[in-house]
């Protein structure tokens, strides 16, 4: 599991929440780091065999970490950063398609 | 931020920091895109705003970062942090566009000359359980210590090169316990590179530093194990143990975390989708982007510097990227024939000293066959949809004799990280099954857009009216 090295100060915390679970993490997290030091082995399952993985290369190239940000599924938890009441969910499989509402309420926006 | 610039550069590491410095004091104007939340890159990541306090951990090195990152904040020039680029056109002549999504929100530019210096990747390393939760590149671990100061004890570290040495020392001196490391380098490896340690000599400094950290490691106590012919890591979801050989004996490690490292290799998939000219390196072993005496390829205006071209490191990087900032203000008519050539002369200096080191340390770290080519059919290759070496040596046999035919069949290479993690591997076993170069074989067709574009940002696309980034701004960005 990771642990925090040193006394990283008094640095804000954020509330987010990870599979409906509550949790206050260190701002200027990223999602993935942030999950890491909460203990969460696994960030996703894979579509094809349904595989657990975690985060691989941390630098937005693997595409390992995919998980579902406030209802965007296929979001990279290692360049995503934690927000202050983010809800985040492990991802199961393929992404979720999005429903026509969702595209049209982002286009409109 | 104009929609027009004269020069665009993508990548803030040394490479796009010191290209972005000189540009912004020639008057030239300039936009520096970078999808991380600050300046540094790979080896400088953070350093604005590090998250460990005690600076001996990270090393001097770390924190040259800071000269740099501080000349940048100071130039007169468009920094946007925060943008993914994922598309660079440059079908018409004069005039590139890229288009980038930043906060959710497409933008294209267009640009009259490129600068790309989006660095290296680490180098895939298809072990049996490579893809179990809880391994992880070394990288990604060194990643976590820079930007969070956190880091796993009892990890094994298995593979070889300066930057794997490098991170287990910084994990030392970060007080953190380390089961073992699992060097990979053969022997041979030595004697291939004695020949050329005559050009190493010429930065003896850090080849002597190269072997402090390696005594270091071995005094610590961690045990060092070398002459590993064989590695398999396992357990049901998450990593559990490492079992390796040597002479011949199969040993296990228990362990919750595992970090691979087996060199990196420049990060082609822009330059790729673009159709710049690459050529397979025997010595490097990957792709490299071929350029001439001022960085830039064979599509006109286009400049590759640093990493992302071929594996130079990080103090070369900075050189050639002020070298690619000179060829194209010149172009642009900003420089005359003498100034450029001028500038470029003490550049030039030191970039051939470093090179001859760099033949020397290609050879030394060279990762060994049976770690690129799995050996055993049920090793994953694609992590992305979860390809076997066993189903692409099917395919091969059954008349295969390129990567895309191989995607076709496989769907290897297919996923969302567009064969980042398989590509080298698919070329180097297709090469190897049918007695060919792999410059024959060739790569995957990298299609654009390079990295995934949500269909809602799409929706939000903007060419024009954007808010100008003010300077400093970004620091609050991080702190939030
Ligand atoms: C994980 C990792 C850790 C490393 N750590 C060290 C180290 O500690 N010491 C060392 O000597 N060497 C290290 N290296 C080697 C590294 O390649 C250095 O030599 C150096 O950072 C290269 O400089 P560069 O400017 O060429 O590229 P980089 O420093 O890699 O910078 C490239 C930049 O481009 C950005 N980028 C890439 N693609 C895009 C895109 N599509 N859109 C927007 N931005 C993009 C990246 O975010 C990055 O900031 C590391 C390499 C890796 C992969
Ligand atoms: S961990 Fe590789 S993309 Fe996030």
């Amino acid at each position: 599991m990771f642990k925090a090295i040193d006394d990283k100060g008094i640095k804000a915390l954020v509330s987010i929440k990870v599979d409906g679970n509550s949790y206050d993490v260190t701002g200027g997290e990223t999602v993935a780091s942030a999950m890491l030091q909460l203990g969460f082995n696994n960030l996703r399952n894979t579509p094809v065999k349904g595989k657990a993985r975690s985060a691989f290369c941390m630098m937005g190239v693997c595409f390992d970490c995919l998980v579902v940000v406030d209802g965007l599924s296929d979001q990279q938890a290692c360049m995503t950063a934690v927000q202050e009441g983010m809800d985040i969910k492990r991802q199961k499989g393929s992404a979720e398609l999005f429903s026509l509402s969702d595209i049209s309420r982002e286009v409109i926006k | 931020m104009n929609e027009q610039y004269d020069i665009v550069i993508i990548g803030a590491g040394p490479a796009g920091m010191a290209a972005a410095k000189l540009c912004g004091s020639t008057g030239a104007s300039t936009l520096l895109l970078d999808e991380q939340s600050g300046p540094g890159g790979q080896i400088y990541r953070g350093i604005e705003n590090p998250a460990i306090v005690d600076p001996n951990i990270l090393g001097s090195d770390y924190y040259k970062g800071t000269e740099l990152a501080e000349g940048l904040r100071q130039a007169s020039i468009d920094y946007r942090p925060g943008a993914k680029v994922w598309q660079v056109s440059s079908d018409n002549a004069t005039d590139k566009e890229v288009s980038f999504s930043e906060g959710g929100i497409v933008h294209i530019v267009s640009a009259k000359r490129i600068i790309i210096a989006t660095g290296a990747q680490e180098r895939p390393f298809p072990l049996p359980g490579w893809t179990l939760s809880g391994v992880m590149n070394a990288g990604a671990a060194q990643i976590l210590l820079k930007t969070s100061a956190i880091a796993a004890e009892n990890a094994v570290f298995i593979g070889s090169g300066p930057l794997l040495y490098l991170i287990v020392r910084q994990y030392l001196l970060a007080g953190v316990p380390i089961k073992a490391v699992i060097d990979t380098n053969p022997l041979s490896n030595y004697l291939r590179a004695a020949p050329y340690l005559i050009n190493g000599l010429s930065e003896y400094k850090t080849l002597v530093k190269g072997q402090r950290w390696i005594k270091e490691i071995k005094k610590s106590g961690v045990p060092f194990i070398n002459g590993v012919k064989e590695l398999r890591l396992s357990g049901s979801e998450s990593v559990e143990s490492v079992e390796y050989t040597t002479g011949g004996e199969w040993n296990k490690l228990d362990t919750d975390n595992v970090f691979l490292h087996q060199g990196v290799v420049p990060s082609v998939n822009l330059t790729m989708s673009m159709r710049c000219t690459h050529k397979w390196c025997n010595t490097q072993l990957c792709w490299c982007v071929v350029t001439d005496a001022w960085c830039e390829t064979d599509i006109a205006g286009v400049f590759v510097a640093g990493d992302g071209a071929t594996i130079v490191g990080a103090i070369a990087a900075e050189h050639l990227g002020t070298i690619a900032a000179l060829g194209a203000l010149h172009q642009l008519g900003l420089l005359d024939e003498v100034g450029r050539d001028s500038q470029a002369e003490s550049h030039r200096k030191v970039l051939l000293k470093g090179f001859g080191f760099r033949k020397f340390l290609d050879r030394l770290f060279q990762p060994p066959r049976q770690f690129r080519i799995p050996k055993y059919g049920d090793t994953v290759v694609c992590r992305c949809e979860e390809v076997t070496a066993g189903k692409i040596r099917e395919i091969i046999k059954l008349g295969c004799t390129n990567p895309n035919q191989m995607k076709a069949f496989s769907r290897c290479g297919m996923g969302p990280c567009q064969g980042r993690f398989c590509g080298l591997t698919v070329s180097e076993m297709i090469s190897q099954e049918l007695e060919l170069p792999v410059q024959k074989v060739g790569y995957y067709r990298i299609r654009r857009p390079v990295k995934p574009v949500l269909l809602g940002e799409l929706g939000r696309f903007k060419i024009k009216e954007l808010e100008p980034v003010k300077i400093g701004d970004h620091c609050g960005e991080i702190l939030k």
